[in-house]
């Protein structure tokens, strides 16, 4: 046999060029790393309406989508700068770990053990929801309380499937959970009739039940069976960058509270209200304390807008999905939505 | 020239020079790994994330669709990795089983003299193995077995057999006293290797043929029916059962095939036996013409020829390639994760691993044990190929 000589050279420089190309790998630099990249990677999910969702253009919209904008328009001035990444609720989490998005916008419940688990930082709450289930018309189920024998499609790897077997537990009803790695998939198998009963977070019922063949044939149960505070998530070990995701949030919804608009923003320049300067960046110097321009918290309202106007062009009760405010209203108006100062 | 000192020095020192690369790769290599290892550790560390396998013992709080042990929610991460295994193994075994068979069948069509079987499996070999694995998986789930009746409109055939697209179901037979059963089980099948044993030393001693097949049928049923008396076996059947909850019909009772089981069964085991038709095709191909003839002329007639000449040769052949289907048989039954089949990857690479963050710990345990699956295969399928190996004089 031949012996096969091997170019120990070549060999050498590969190895070398590896070592140094791990060792490189994670700066604490995120937003640096977005500056000079030029634009933003946010993690979305693989589609639900209202939230994250790619038109037939490809054009991504949703009150998820809206915060990776807010975020892009705070660093880089621009909301269009973004690159969006669908993921499974399985993959979210190890995809922003090993830093190939810089925030998980995707309607991720925050928890204790994610928070303090998993290395990763919950900046806040964009949505406040509870997990609810979905049935046939036809089943004549009116309470949450009837179920049992039934098969339940589902997403994997989410809180849903951890409440679910409480719920059921505590109810002593028996189920089957058939489970998906893909939203689309578990509603899928529900519409198809594999499953009597599609459960998730309510918001995505709403959502995704536009989905299914003939959303009328479908009712969603009146009981909430959990707290499922939705929120946006960033790697833990950059404080700066938990900062300015944790801060454009809290404008949106402040903005809000003040009745700080699109459209009105540049009106209320000349206004003596100093909250509304230090929103405005005219007052101040929060950019400083984030690394940011002063105009950081002007560019997400002019360019994105608040979160009540977020809200109603995404999953407001004007669009398909119809979810009323309730308790994703401002604190002032009956809801819990309270940003900490922004000063 | 040199005086044969210089020479030795020379040769010696070129002998060194020729090793000096190798060394440095060998220890670059080692270099790589540890960097990866305190690398990981950084990073980790970093992260405030700590590398463990505590876990294992922490309750999963999650339920899944089937099981063969009991399992719920309070069982640990080590118990739903168990889970997993045995679903795992459960679609491989039965995959193993029915690609082997299909695809002996379908390889020997294959040199079929009659046109349509030669065609047909063709036709079969062709597609099934030219079709991307996934697609087919796909296929069978979402086209096949979603054009499946609904529970209220179920396809019944009397009661044992009920299919509708959430399941089929059948009886299930309950025995009492079964050990009985199994005892008269062992004792014939002691009987029939001790028979078969006789037979072949009457056949090479005396050239008389003993019909083994026909006395161990006949053995085996009369031995079930005694010890079934004198054990008192009895069984009952549980036939699945219309269970309704408000408008929700339900079957429950009885044994239950999940459709993602059937289907990710049925393709795996098509797409495989495909394979193992070529391979016994080939093996077959293999033995040369003069063999056959030689054994018409000693008067063997065509299945004696087919029994005793050309399979134990051809089987030298089949074994090795048809080894690698049964890896990869087990491999591909990982992609049991895209039709929510809970199998190993899907169960404990997919939903604990989401559940818990532990991807280095977890993967890693997958790895090795997929790794020791498939070494235990070709293990076994080696020793029986030594076994039936030339054994040169």
């Amino acid at each position: 046999m031949k012996k096969i000589r091997i170019n120990s050279f070549a060999v050498l420089a590969f190895v070398v060029t590896f070592i140094f190309t791990t060792f490189n790998a994670n700066a604490n630099q995120t937003r640096e790393n977005v500056i000079k990249r030029g634009s933003l990677n946010c993690g979305v999910s693989q589609g639900v309406p209202g939230f994250s969702n790619a038109d037939a253009s490809g054009k991504w919209t949703g009150l998820d989508v809206d915060f990776c904008r807010a975020l892009a328009a705070a660093v880089l001035g621009d909301p269009n700068k973004v690159k969006y990444t669908p993921l499974s609720a399985k993959d979210r989490f190890e995809v922003l770990k090993a830093g190939d998005i810089d925030v998980l916008a995707r309607n991720t419940t925050w928890t204790l053990a994610r928070d303090g688990g998993l290395a990763v930082e919950f900046i806040g709450v964009n949505f406040y929801d509870g997990q609810g289930f979905l049935v046939r018309k036809a089943a004549n189920i009116n309470s949450a309380k009837k179920l049992n024998n039934v098969k339940v499609c589902l997403e994997t790897g989410t809180t849903t499937e951890l409440n679910l077997r409480d719920y059921f537990n505590a109810n002593k009803l028996k189920y089957e959970q058939i489970g998906f790695t893909k939203a689309d998939d578990a509603v899928a198998a529900y519409d198809a009739g594999r499953c009597e009963v599609y459960t998730t977070d309510k918001s995505g019922i709403a959502a995704n039940r536009t989905k299914t063949k003939n959303p009328a044939d479908h009712i969603i149960l009146p009981e909430t069976i959990s707290k499922e505070p939705l929120g946006p998530v960033v790697r833990g070990n950059d404080e700066n960058w938990v900062n300015i995701a944790r801060w454009t949030l809290n404008v949106m919804i402040e903005a809000e509270e003040y009745n700080v608009t699109k459209k009105n923003i540049d009106s209320l320049k000349s206004t003596t209200d100093p909250v509304i300067k230090r929103l405005l960046g005219l007052e101040g110097d929060l950019g400083k304390n984030l690394n940011l321009d002063n105009n950081w918290s002007y560019n997400i309202v002019k360019l994105v807008g608040n979160y009540g106007e977020s809200y109603e062009a995404n999953v407001g009760t004007k669009t398909p999905v119809n979810l009323p405010r309730a308790l994703n209203a401002s604190w002032r108006k009956g809801g819990i939505l309270y940003a900490p100062p922004v000063r | 020239m040199f005086s044969s000192n210089f020479k030795n020095n020379l040769k010696k020192n070129l002998e060194f020079f020729n090793l000096l690369p190798q060394l440095v790769l060998i220890f670059i290599l080692i270099f790589l790994i540890y960097s990866f290892i305190i690398n990981t550790e950084i990073n980790l560390k970093s992260r405030n994330l700590n590398f463990g396998f505590d876990f294992l013992n922490t309750n999963t709080g999650f339920d899944v669709q089937f099981s063969l042990i009991s399992y719920d929610g309070s069982s640990s991460f080590l118990r739903v990795y168990f889970v997993g295994l045995l679903n795992t193994l459960l679609v491989a075994i039965f995959g193993i089983f029915f690609a082997t068979i299909l695809g002996f069948v379908i390889g020997v069509s294959r040199l079929s003299s009659n046109w349509i079987i030669n065609k047909l499996s063709l036709v079969y070999v062709e597609i099934f193995r030219n079709v991307p694995l996934i697609l087919q998986i796909l296929f069978f789930y979402f086209v096949v077995i979603r054009s499946f009746p609904n529970p209220e409109k179920s396809f019944i055939i009397l009661n044992f057999f009920i299919a509708n697209l959430q399941g089929i179901y059948i009886p299930k037979f309950l025995f009492v006293n079964f050990s009985s059963i199994l005892f008269a089980l062992l004792i014939s099948l002691i009987g029939i290797i001790i028979l078969k044993r006789y037979a072949n030393k009457i056949f090479y001693d005396k050239g008389k043929i003993i019909p083994v097949i026909k006395i161990s049928l006949f053995f085996t049923s009369v031995i079930l029916i005694l010890f079934s008396l004198i054990g008192q076996v009895s069984f009952t059947i549980e036939f699945p059962k219309i269970v309704k909850n408000f408008g929700i019909i339900n079957y429950v009772g009885g044994v239950k095939l999940v459709p993602e089981f059937i289907a990710l069964l049925f393709s795996l085991s098509l797409y495989t036996s495909a394979f193992i038709a070529e391979n016994v095709r080939a093996g077959i191909l293999s033995i040369n013409k003069g063999q056959k003839e030689a054994s018409r002329s000693l008067g063997l007639n065509d299945s004696q020829t087919l029994k005793l000449i050309i399979i134990p040769q051809a089987l030298r052949v089949i074994i090795p390639p048809t080894t690698n289907q049964y890896l990869n048989l087990t491999k591909n039954s990982s992609l049991a994760t895209t039709i929510g089949y809970p199998d190993l990857a899907a169960v404990f690479a997919g939903t604990a691993l989401s559940q818990t963050g532990k991807a280095i710990e977890i993967i890693f345990i997958v790895m090795m044990t997929y790794l020791t699956i498939s070494l235990l295969i070709s293990f076994i399928l080696n020793l029986y190929n030594k076994k039936i190996a030339i054994i040169e004089r």
